[in-house]
């Protein structure tokens, strides 16, 4: 990619930019997510949802920032204090650190390597190690079961997901993201053309990247009916609120990487830019907020049958399809 | 008696057609359910395999689906649990002896309280129970009124048990909240007809020893009929949103109850139901102006959470057909037998006792009453179906992961107000 060119002429110059215009807009897309995830909850359940701060509730994520930076950080007795205290910050690094190689538009992105896909995919993925150390360090059993099933749930689900990934990959035959969505030129987006395998894989992406990050109908980790609140249970404060933010950073994440990786990036109708990349990211984020509070959730090991009966051997089948169609073609 | 009947849906590994059925002591029990294995409630978990690394959970009586304060004490290895206890009492406040203390005219508003998701079926029983002491006639308007009243709040109270259901299986932060929301929509329209008749919305009091307190306001029926009619229009839309393969996954096979089990422990209503026992005390030993009016008792022979769902929602159609039948036929005149009260004191029933039981939604809720002719009752012992309904828990739990066990919980819909009393 690069066409754009870096700023300046400088990688470090360019990076240091870029870093701080990309983690400032997701951090604001994420505080600005909860509003509109409980706007539209709101609506699909018959009420209001928030009004007060501000016109329509627009300065509820501040209020409740606020909120929760006032609020005490408690740390239990009998937890393992450094721990726990370096958990959150841990689950926060990781997808922030991801952003670094997620172009929003030409140019927009801190870096793009050459295996900039496969790096997203290994960071994101490593928020498992903090979320089991939250689990381990609260010395709490309802967290100590959710860590279990985040990291059963996350270990299972990466698999289907690299391979989901590997469809556009094989097509493109690189796994720079600025090659993959240039592959994606003229409206030929993966999960339309070839026919086939790129729609399926887009399922099956989406569906994968929802397990992993902890989304109904796979919010086994934390499912408060069964769990309190699983992982989280003993955290309070910012702490937790370091913790709700990854998750929606994560989520935020997985959709933008969908409308990279299968909807064409930034490309569109008219003229291309970020405004397409973020409205693609933002329908696939919806549509996860639409199952979210429209679906049930699974049981952990219904969740694994799935994973190993249909996911994983559905996402071979889709890499040797467009494997095949590579050498066809 | 017929027992049999299939779903409409017909499930992966299940005969269509009637069901083997065995007689058990006069019941007609299905034949499968009479296989399933009893699991040991009072299984020694010192001798527990030593190997094994278990973990035990105190859930509850702070969890957000012990459905109050109910504590279950859970013996995990790894996930599954091997034995489960429940620990009941959080919720005890002592009605029976405050029964006693207080007059037949006081009671009612104390056991108002038992059942806090149907106070109507409370106020209806005791005070059965009462007139069944005294012996007095009630005259058929106040029957028919408390007959719809208590149909209405069987409505009220299953839509109540469908949105805490979903919260269990879907959870308090998804599809689950949004089903939540939507049955106490319309659980709302029935308050709002308890409180246009009462003027209360929860604890009516408005049963009183001989008959009703409250006649018919001007213009009830024509709501009452329009509130039944929408909600039995979105109970339509409850079972599209409801009939998924999830929830199907996540409560076919699950916490199924031997029928033979549940009779022992003396478990009832929609949960016996709902394992293929066609047991229903409106239609069997009917009371109020039950016997005015054909039921139909919607029966399955599956005996798991999702048997328990159907029943629960083939019911709630039924009620509000009851209802609506009944107030087309409700009688005029007087809607109570004795003169108005003057002092609290003033009912005085002759020695002797009574049992009554109604059906109310979660089962035979029965009063036993002794009077020594004082104006309070001697003893006063209530039957709470969502007891024995708790005491199935430790024979389901065995063998069930943590999530079903939630499920399970959901499905059985006791009332802690009621357990503990």
């Amino acid at each position: 990619m690069m066409e754009g060119g870096l700023l300046f002429g400088n990688p470090w110059l360019h990076g240091l930019i870029m870093g701080v215009i990309v983690l400032s807009g997701a951090m604001g897309v994420a505080a600005y997510a909860v509003w509109f995830e409980r706007k539209f909850a709101a609506r699909m359940q018959n009420r209001p949802g928030p009004t007060e701060v501000g016109y329509g509730g627009l300065l509820q994520p501040i209020a409740d920032l606020l909120k929760l930076l006032q609020k005490e950080h408690l740390i239990p007795r009998s937890a393992d204090r450094p721990l726990f205290n370096l958990a959150p910050v841990l689950v926060v690094i990781a997808p922030l650190a991801t952003l670094a190689v997620i172009p929003f538009g030409p140019g927009l992105v801190g870096t793009d390597p050459s295996i900039g896909l496969l790096f997203a995919l290994a960071i994101s993925s490593l928020m498992v190690i903090p979320v089991w150390m939250a689990g381990w360090a609260s010395n709490n059993k309802y967290a100590l079961l959710g860590a279990m099933r985040a990291a059963a749930q996350a270990i299972s689900y990466e698999i289907p997901l690299l391979l989901a990934a590997m469809v556009p990959i094989v097509l493109t035959g690189s796994f720079r993201v600025g090659d993959i969505v240039a592959a994606q030129e003229g409206g030929r987006w993966f999960a339309f053309w070839p026919p086939g395998p790129g729609f399926f894989a887009f399922l099956l992406f989406f569906f994968a990247s929802l397990a992993e990050s902890n989304r109904i109908p796979f919010d086994i980790p934390e499912a408060e009916s069964e769990l309190v609140a699983g992982v989280t249970t003993e955290y309070s404060g910012m702490i937790f609120g370091l913790i709700y933010l990854a998750e929606y950073l994560h989520t935020f994440i997985a959709s933008a990487l969908a409308a990279l990786l299968f909807l064409g990036g930034w490309q569109g109708p008219g003229p291309d830019g970020i405004h397409w990349m973020l409205l693609k990211s933002l329908l696939v984020f919806a549509v996860i907020f639409w199952i979210r509070w429209s679906w049930l959730r699974y049981r952990s090991d219904q969740l694994m049958a799935m994973c190993w009966k249909i996911f994983l051997p559905l996402g071979l089948v889709l890499v040797m399809a467009s494997a095949i169609w590579v050498q066809l073609r | 008696m017929t027992v049999g009947t299939t779903y409409e849906t017909p499930r992966a590994g299940e005969r269509k057609g009637e069901v083997r059925t065995v007689n058990v002591g006069g019941m007609r029990v299905p034949y499968h359910l009479t296989l399933l294995e009893r699991p040991d409630p009072y299984l020694d978990i010192d001798s527990y395999d030593p190997e094994a690394d278990l973990m035990a959970l105190n859930m509850g009586p702070q969890h957000p689906s012990t459905h109050g304060v109910l504590r279950v004490k859970l013996y995990l290895d790894g996930e599954t649990c091997i034995k489960a206890v429940p620990y009941l009492g959080y919720l005890h406040r002592g009605v029976e002896k405050l029964c006693e203390k207080l007059t037949y005219v006081q009671i009612t508003p104390i056991v108002d309280k038992n059942d806090y998701v149907s106070p109507m079926m409370n106020e209806l029983a005791i005070n059965m129970a009462f007139e069944a002491l005294l012996k007095v006639e009630v005259p058929p308007r106040a029957l028919f009124i408390r007959t719809v009243c208590a149909e209405i709040q069987r409505v009220a109270s299953h839509l109540l048990w469908l949105g805490t259901f979903g919260l269990d299986v879907g959870g308090g932060i998804g599809g689950g909240a949004t089903l939540f929301m939507h049955t106490f929509r319309e659980r709302e329209m029935c308050l709002d007809l308890f409180e246009n008749l009462t003027g209360c919305r929860f604890h009516y009091n408005t049963h009183q020893v001989g008959g009703n307190r409250h006649d018919i306001p001007e213009g009830w029926d024509q709501k009452v009929k329009r509130a039944l009619g929408h909600i039995a229009s979105r109970v339509d839309e409850y079972e599209a949103f409801v009939e998924n393969p999830i929830f199907k996954a996540r409560t076919i096979g699950v916490g199924v109850i031997d029928p033979i089990l549940a009779m022992e422990l003396g478990v009832c209503g929609p949960i016996l139901r709902a394992s293929g026992i066609d047991f229903d005390l409106r239609r069997d030993a009917p009371y109020a102006a039950y016997d005015k009016v054909e039921i139909n008792v919607p029966v399955e022979t599956a005996g798991d959470a999702y048997a328990r769902y159907l029943v629960r929602v083939r019911e709630m159609r039924e009620s509000i057909r009851i209802a609506l039948t009944l107030l087309d036929g409700v009688p005029e005149g007087p809607i109570s037998a004795l003169k108005p009260v003057k002092g609290p004191t003033n009912v005085k029933p002759k020695p002797g006792e009574a049992y009554v039981s109604i059906e109310s939604p979660r089962g035979e809720l029965g009063t036993y009453v002794i009077s020594d002719g004082s104006p309070n009752p001697y003893r006063c012992k209530l039957r709470p179906p969502s007891l024995h309904a708790a005491a199935l828990l430790p024979y389901l739990a065995p063998g069930s992961m943590v999530s079903d066990i939630v499920a399970t919980l959901g499905s059985l819909d006791f009332i802690l107000g009621e357990v503990d009393r």
